[in-house]
């Protein structure tokens, strides 16, 4: 008995086709993991059954009876819940509130409630306090709350949106055993993720989405890590032209045995060493959420470090504030471009706020100066906007070349840039690519932060991988593989890659 | 000096009723997520609509009831602003105050001109549970509406603590986005909370006018909502902590007026400016970990 | 049932500047209602309230005499409000330059009117700036919650007023709660002759320019702004957040001390009590009204004492309580807002 069949599903944004015809198929009492690379269109699909997107073609049949899902509510009543990335718990509840937040009966007996939470706790298996506050609580105790909310909505599909990604390793093994406990009660789920051995440890089907479309689904008896890297990643060899052999330069940028916590106080960079030189680009790839972020607010002067040294031509800039760091000749494309531009202030205002100093003459601001400087970096840029347009209205293209027009008329001699082309169109992506290339010709260091390993791939020189805080390993990336990468980017060290793929191939 | 403490007892729970009523008023308003600086209009407003009602039509109950209704009519007010709109909490609150203030002044003067003696009406006369019994009697010769706000601390705190509506204004204040995850409508329990936050604010004041003066004067108020502003934060946003603030506030209050009238020369508004310091010192020392309701201040819209 | 919504769409640009004008008319329809409960004709009315103090030198000079602390306590509010300093201690502020104002009067007895003015304005300032630094740093280096704390410390200063009245500042003369009347070298001259219309206008008028210059055309106004407008991006272009926001609370002090000092030096010529009495409240309508812009907010402060000047009028040619000046404020300020939210929105059928 099918538990969910999706057919022939379509979702579009704008001119992106997000979902290109996807068939899916639940088996009741199985877990079932949905495989992909970022934008890879499983998130979406998944948003669809659930009722947070609608799709703009297809069918979904719940137990073979055909359905409409047009609201989280409607999923619900299907039998479906999800547990979302960004957890909709209310921190100073306890576990039992939240798990009735929502429920009937206009009196609240505590007793009561925390009871048949515990009851339901040990039923599934997953180990909660019913009396304790949220907030108290470790993300993975938490993401069990979010899973026994689901379930006393009386979920038989269980959908978990890169469950992993917050977790522990210890509190990654509870997971597991409760979610083999669900399997045991008949309950059906889906695992959303990346990572290689952990689908291969707790699942029994795999669906594979490669740009939206289904590449298969497979046993996981009948397939291997390495087997699933290359239906993940579906290129056999990476022939990538490199742009010209650069020579060995001066090392620019040097991060010795860094580390900072995250925003939830998790370690996010764990112990991290690299350096960049002059004229080369150091890719630095990895999986959503491995410390990508940290790593280059912290290099932006946005975070700072618990611990460890960062310096810029022999100088040391640990900690510094983002103003230092551009003055240190560090240029910053930073991943939010929304939240850094001023975007009620104009794309003059905007080029010249980090160096006003150098824009005051006897005590104003040299308005004619501003505007100056303002036309030549919009031709030079090809910023299409006026100086006095409010850059609230500009694309996300435009803004990211304000950004870059404004930190690389700088001559900086490191450039941090953290997915400098993500959501943009091809043109603009183009555009950037070729200016980062520019930079590297020029003699700066940069280090490009890209969870698109095709960027990587085309622009950097050498790739140094990340997981979970921590370097697997720096390749050049000449000699770099799929596999390698891909297993890197799955928490397999460089000197260990060799005798996993030999145990792969096995 | 057992005269006087007494006294200073049965002064303390005077003084503290219209604080009780307008901070369990503050509290459902800010555990819902809205500071309500419109507080002081309210209070001023139930104090005005309270006494006009009764005067006009001779009942002092149906002055009160009419005083809730008015204060919980400015709970919709603010929700419309601060809620439906998402306008700016501090400015709309402010707003809202003045608005009251000057509706209530320009009522008063329409309905009752501008006599020489100020126009008076015949208090709630004070219940007297105890009779002249020695200590009890004359500490329990209150106000039936301070009985009422007493109680009212108890069932503040079975209402947040123990129904769903309860946890339903904490699950908007803390956390809007899963308390509309969850199903529930953001919009209505911030109003419900506000509207009845307003009328508690507005019994406050018509207990100023309705029982303590029996009559409505320009500084019947004065500043007491502020007060309360305080006395929330002091109280951590709990019903229990209510009470001793505002008994402890009470407390001074009337210490100082009755060391005063005894003939002690004391810098009075030192004590008077003692909880607005000491609410400011504890905001220093908690800091960053004051338990305020986490989207305070913060208007919800889906996206 | 019909069940509207509110969506994102922002209207153009021009319509921004058109609100408080929109406003305006709205709020005088809202407010009819009261003028019918006086039982006074409306349009008449508001011939009384708008018209007639425009129509006499007297009355005129009046607006520019009630407008002068507005045009200060709205300046100050506008400046600390476009860092995004939650500033609604203003009041309070008022009071503090007003307590030195008097102070400066009493101490300095024979001064020559070219030290004892200069004296005042700076000392005025002075005070302002010192009552708006604790609250500012509380700010700055705890992150607690301005709005709190600068309301709450306005309630503090009226009590240390009253004390000072009250105990060693009480007039020896006349034994009212007032402080000695201020030394001559300390008075505001007037500006025009036999009217109440004195130096302080001419000082919020500068405070006014200083005010557009520093916003507008200055690297700090510029940083003030992007700090106000977007705190993230400000600090990501390398701006230090907490310094500009503690230069806007304390100059934002530093123009409502002025306002205090101005009424005791050119009014009242002591301390008393009600110096104030919501002026420093005003200054937030009146930052609200004008946008923030500096011109705008002239603009404003001069509407508002009109209108303060306008509702003694109304009061007096027909009998509406002279509270209506302080309903229509209420209300243009609650009208004003709620436009500028839906300027951003268009209701829809949900």
């Amino acid at each position: 008995m099918l538990a969910i069949q999706m057919q022939g599903i379509v979702k579009r944004f704008g001119s992106l086709l997000a979902n290109d015809h996807v068939h899916f198929e639940l088996a009741e009492g199985e877990i079932h993991a949905l495989l992909g690379e970022n934008g890879a269109g499983k998130t979406t699909l998944m948003r669809i059954l659930y009722g947070l997107y609608r799709p703009d073609e297809g069918e979904i049949r719940v137990k073979g009876q055909s359905v409409v899902i047009r609201s989280p509510k409607d999923a619900i009543q299907a039998g479906i819940g999800m547990v979302t990335q960004h957890f909709t718990l209310v921190p100073t509840l306890t576990v039992a509130e939240n798990v009735v937040l929502g429920g009937a009966g206009a009196l609240l007996d505590p007793r009561r409630m925390q009871a048949d939470v515990r009851a339901a706790s040990q039923r599934y298996g997953i180990p909660v306090k019913p009396d304790a506050l949220v907030r108290q609580l470790s993300v993975g105790e938490q993401q069990r709350v979010e899973i026994l909310k689901a379930l006393a909505r009386n979920a038989r599909v269980l959908i978990l949106d890169e469950p992993t990604a917050v977790l522990v390793p210890q509190e990654v093994e509870v997971l597991f055993e409760a979610l083999n406990r669900l399997r045991k009660e008949g309950l059906s789920v889906i695992f959303i993720s990346h990572k290689l051995y952990e689908v291969m440890a707790v699942c029994d089907r795999i669906t594979v989405l490669r740009d939206g479309r289904l590449v298969g689904t497979v046993e996981k008896s009948a397939t291997n890590q390495t087997d699933l890297a290359r239906m993940m990643v579906g290129r056999e060899s990476f022939g990538v032209a490199r742009q010209g052999e650069r020579a060995q330069g001066e090392v620019l940028l040097r991060i010795e045995n860094l580390s900072a916590r995250g925003k939830k106080g998790l370690t996010a960079l764990d112990n991290i060493s690299l350096e960049v030189q002059a004229g080369e680009i150091l890719g630095i790839a990895g999986v959503s959420g491995n410390g990508q972020s940290e790593l280059s607010q912290v290099l932006e002067g946005m975070l700072k470090p618990s611990s460890g040294k960062v310096s810029v031509g022999g100088k040391d800039v640990t900690a510094a504030s983002p103003g230092a760091l551009a003055e240190a000749g560090v240029g910053r494309i930073p991943e939010d471009r929304h939240a850094s531009v001023v975007a009620e202030l104009s794309v003059a205002e905007n080029l010249v706020l980090d160096q006003l100093e150098a824009f005051t003459r006897g005590g104003s601001l040299d308005r004619a100066a501003i505007r100056k400087n303002a036309e030549k970096l919009i031709g030079e840029y090809q910023i299409k906007a006026g100086p006095d347009d409010h850059t609230r209205t500009l694309s996300g293209g435009n803004m990211q070349k304000v950004l870059l027009a404004r930190s690389l008329s700088r001559s900086p001699r490191v450039v941090i840039a953290a997915e400098p082309t993500r959501g943009l169109d091809v043109g603009a992506t183009d555009y950037v690519r070729a200016r980062l290339l520019e930079q590297r010709s020029r003699g700066a260091a940069v280090l490009l932060i890209s969870e698109d390993l095709d960027e990587i791939l085309a622009l950097a020189d050498r790739i140094a991988v990340i997981y979970e805080g921590r370097i697997m390993g720096v390749l050049g990336a000449r000699d770099a593989t799929v596999e390698q990468l891909g297993l890197m980017m799955s928490g397999t060290p460089l000197e260990r890659l060799a005798e996993t793929m030999e145990a792969g191939h096995a | 000096m057992e005269t006087f403490l007494i006294g200073l007892i049965a002064a303390t729970l005077r003084v503290a009723t219209p604080l009780i009523f307008g901070t369990l008023g503050e509290l459902f308003s800010e555990r819902a997520g809205v500071l309500n600086l419109g507080i002081e209009g309210t209070m001023f407003l139930g104090a005005f609509v309270g006494f006009s009602v009764a005067s006009l039509s001779g009942s002092l109950w149906l002055g009160f009831f009419a005083a809730v209704l008015a204060g919980m009519l400015s709970g919709v007010l603010m929700s419309l602003l601060t809620v439906r709109l998402g306008v700016n909490q501090h400015v709309s609150g402010l707003g809202i105050t003045l608005l009251w203030t000057g509706i209530s002044l320009f009522g008063f003067r329409l309905i009752f001109g501008e006599p020489s003696i100020p126009p008076s009406i015949d208090p709630f006369k004070a219940l007297t549970p105890f009779g002249q019994t020695p200590v009890l009697g004359p500490i329990f010769e209150q106000h039936i509406l301070t009985y009422v706000s007493l109680l009212l601390i108890p069932l503040v705190w079975w209402v947040i603590r123990r129904t769903r509506f309860g946890l339903d204004i904490r699950a908007v204040g803390e956390n809007p986005e899963a308390a509309d995850a969850a199903g529930l409508d953001v919009y209505r329990i911030r109003t419900l909370a506000l509207m009845i936050g307003g009328g508690l604010m507005a019994a406050g004041g018509a207990f100023l006018s309705l029982a303590q003066l029996g009559a409505f004067t320009y500084g019947i108020i004065a500043g007491r909502g502020w007060v309360c502003i305080a006395l929330i934060i002091f109280a951590n946003w709990e019903a229990a902590g209510v009470l001793w603030g505002a008994l402890i506030f009470g407390g001074v209050a009337s210490l100082q007026l009755r060391l005063q009238t005894m003939g002690f020369k004391l810098p009075y508004e030192l004590f008077l400016a003692l909880p607005y310091l000491v609410t400011i010192l504890a905001l220093m020392i908690a800091g960053r970990n004051v338990s305020a309701p986490a989207s305070l201040l913060k208007a919800y819209r889906r996206e | 049932m019909l069940r509207l919504r509110l969506e994102r769409a922002p209207a153009p640009l021009w319509f921004r500047s058109l609100i408080p004008v929109i406003a305006v008319p709205v709020t005088f329809l809202l407010t009819t209602i009261l003028i019918l409960w006086a039982g006074a004709d409306p349009l008449r009315a508001y011939y009384e309230f708008l018209i007639k103090p425009l129509a006499s030198r007297v009355s005129l000079i009046e607006v520019l005499v009630k407008s002068t602390p507005l045009l200060l306590t709205g300046a100050s509010v506008a400046f600390a409000f476009s860092a995004g300093y939650w500033n609604i201690g203003a009041e309070g502020q008022l009071y503090a330059g007003a307590i030195a104002g008097a102070w400066l009067g009493m101490v300095l007895k024979d001064v020559s009117p070219v030290i004892g003015i200069p004296l005042m304005i700076a000392g005025g300032f002075l005070a302002g700036v010192l009552w708006a630094l604790g609250p500012a740093l509380l700010k700055v280096r705890l992150n607690v919650d301005e709005v709190v704390t600068t309301l709450l410390l306005n309630s503090v200063i009226v009590f240390l007023v009253s004390y000072l009245l009250n105990g060693p500042w009480r007039d020896p003369v006349s034994m009212w709660p007032q402080s000695a009347t201020i030394a001559d070298g300390t008075v505001f001259f007037k500006l025009i002759p036999r009217s109440r219309l004195h130096l302080g206008f001419l000082v919020a008028l500068v405070a006014i320019g200083v005010e557009w210059y520093v916003l507008k055309r200055t690297a700090l106004g510029l940083r003030m702004r992007a700090v106000g407008l977007g705190k993230d991006a400000a600090r990501f272009a390398g701006i230090n957040v907490n310094r500009t926001m503690l230069t806007a609370a304390l100059v934002s002090g530093g123009i409502a001390g002025l306002a205090g000092v101005g009424e005791v030096a050119g009014i009242h010529f002591h301390l008393i009590e009600s110096i104030s009495d919501g002026l420093g409240y005003s200054g937030i309508i009146i930052a609200t009204l004008g946008g923030l812009h500096p011109f705008g907010v002239g603009l404003a402060a001069l509407f508002i004492g009109l209108i303060d000047t306008g509702a003694q009028t109304v009061s007096q040619a027909l009998n509406v309580p002279v509270y209506l000046g302080t309903v229509v404020q209420a209300a243009l300020l609650l009208v004003t807002l709620s436009l500028f939210v839906l300027q951003n929105y268009r209701i829809r059928r949900a």
